[in-house]
């Protein structure tokens, strides 16, 4: 093994990716770790919003429906990086301003937690849409036959419209979740240790950008090849029933 | 108000009465006042053209349409209205919605469930039925409808009439007191029609009670207790089918019996 790296030139690569110090391998895969996890709970917080943005712009009076058509417009306006900055400061600053007026000290916000946040927000507008679309696609007799025999709105929606829509929003969502873990990537703006501030610190602690660069776009490849694996099993449960494209049977 | 059912079926007690049911989508009133009642075991074949209110009427005795005004009482029990015909106690339009149960003119199983699942579903989440105890009456009812070997299949894989067929199924788990059929044939290709009437047929003959909006005239002589002409919201003539199909009085009624003889 060692002898073909150094054949290929590339030891010194190996040796600073190495997971133990004086490696930076181990920060990256930190890094990577505390992308997926703000990536996985903003899509998570992403899916719930939006699961609400949905029904309360299909189903909702009139003022839900011009407070949530704001919420999508402006959120799905505004650049991602500019959103970051902005809910970033504007949300803990005034969470500091709330906890000063009640008399608590200022608060240490985690980075994860805020970055969560951030992220789920706007996360939140596009599964709106997403969900909205699918749940429009669901044909209104299955929603009527299952108020036909008594279940209850929630029962309904919980049992016949969500279930339903699964195989018209999967795609949708297979697409916000990798724009979630390539987003995780633009709080390095705020300063939170995600893979690409750990790539760019190694890179610039070393001066080999080329390896670090590199590593991380691969790290970033992997999480997007997995993904699709995953969501084209969830792609296939949730069309169960639907005959296949191609023809014949599932 | 005369009891409009034959004198001969009045010891059975009533299975559902409407009394003089308005409706209207705008300014379009579509219902105009109907009054209705079925006795236990009847089948009232309901009948009349395009667009004169059978569906709707159909769809106000479970609350899937909203009356404006008129009283609906189903085995004895008075659905609770506000004075804008609104249901005005949710819980117990659920409770009366169970005890009625809705085929429809297509189908509308649940499609990303099999059939058996269609089946069980209204047994167990929304009656709380144990679940072995639903599966087993499940596939009882499939059975019974013809899909014994078909428990697993989804939906989509079915022909047109074995998807209403496992809808009759579907409806058939509740045990309803009083099963609501539109034009449960009419989307169906001619040659599938005749499985899903024999289904019917036997339902009739074991005393089911039904209200049966249908297109199909020789089927409707054939099963029902009492047929209704609709005509632009209001009941022109209703009686027993020889009565009706044999002697009608009114014009309207003849006309639209030759116009789909
Ligand atoms: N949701 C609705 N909104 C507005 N108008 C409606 C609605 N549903 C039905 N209508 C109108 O009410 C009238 C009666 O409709 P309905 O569906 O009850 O007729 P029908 O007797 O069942 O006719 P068909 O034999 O074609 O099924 C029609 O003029 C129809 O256009
Ligand atoms: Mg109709």
């Amino acid at each position: 093994m060692t002898n073909v790296l150094e054949l290929l030139g590339l030891a010194e690569s190996a040796e600073l990716l190495a997971l133990s110090p004086p490696g930076w391998g181990g920060n990256l895969l930190r890094g990577l770790l505390n992308s997926l996890q703000i990536a996985f709970g903003a899509f998570g917080m992403g899916l719930i919003i939006g699961l609400f943005g949905a029904y309360g712009k299909l189903y909702g009076g009139p003022v839900l429906r011009d407070l949530l058509a704001i919420y999508t417009t402006v959120i799905r306006a505004v650049p991602e990086l500019v959103l970051i900055l902005i809910l970033y400061y504007v949300g803990t600053d005034l969470i500091n301003k709330a906890a000063t007026a009640m008399g608590y000290d200022r608060v240490e916000i985690s980075g994860i937690v805020a970055g969560i946040w951030v992220l789920g927000i706007v996360q939140g507008a596009y599964a709106t849409e997403v969900l909205r679309g699918a749940i429009k696609a669901v044909p209104p007799g299955q929603i009527e036959a299952a108020r036909a025999y008594g279940m209850p709105a929630f029962m309904t929606m919980r049992r016949v419209t969500i279930p339903a829509m699964m195989s018209f929003a999967t795609p949708g969502l297979a697409n916000l979740w990798l724009i979630a873990t390539k987003d995780t990537a633009l709080l390095a703006i705020v300063g939170f240790a995600e893979l690409t501030l750990e790539t760019r610190q190694a890179a610039s602690s070393t001066r080999a950008y080329f390896t670090f660069f590199l590593a991380a776009g691969a790290l970033y490849l992997l999480v997007t090849l997995f993904s699709g694996l995953i969501f084209g099993w969830i792609e296939r449960w949730a069309r169960r029933g639907q005959p296949s494209l191609k023809g014949g049977q599932p | 108000m005369p009891d409009p059912t034959p004198s001969a079926s009045s010891a059975r007690p009533e299975a559902i009465r409407i009394s003089d049911l308005h409706k209207s989508f705008g300014s379009l009133e579509v219902l105009k006042g109907v009054s209705l009642t079925a006795r236990q075991g009847d089948v009232v074949a309901i009948i009349g053209g395009s667009g004169s209110g059978k569906s709707t009427m159909l769809r106000c005795i479970n609350f899937l349409e909203t009356p404006k005004s008129g009283e609906i009482v189903i085995g004895g029990e008075t659905v609770e209205m506000r004075a804008d015909g609104s249901p005005a106690n949710r819980k117990q339009i659920e409770r009366i919605r169970t005890r009625l149960a809705m085929v429809f003119q297509q189908f509308n199983l649940w499609t990303h469930r099999t059939l058996l699942e269609n089946v069980i579903e209204v047994p167990v989440h929304v009656l709380k039925m144990p679940r072995d105890q639903a599966v087993a009456r499940a596939h009882e009812l499939l059975a019974r409808v013809g899909l014994g070997d078909k428990a697993d299949a989804f939906p989509a894989f079915l022909s047109g009439g074995q998807q209403q067929r496992a809808a009759i199924a579907r409806a058939l788990a509740v045990d309803p007191s009083v099963m609501l059929f539109d034009e449960p044939t009419s989307a169906l290709d001619p040659e599938l029609v005749g499985e899903v009437l024999t289904v019917i047929r036997d339902l009739a003959a074991e005393g089911r009670t039904m209200l049966l909006v249908t297109h199909e005239m020789k089927f409707a002589r054939e099963v029902a207790d009492h047929v209704v002409y609709l005509f632009e919201g209001r009941i022109e003539e209703q009686g027993p089918p020889a009565e009706v199909f044999g002697n009608p009085k009114s014009e309207r009624l003849k006309q639209f019996l030759r116009s789909v003889a």
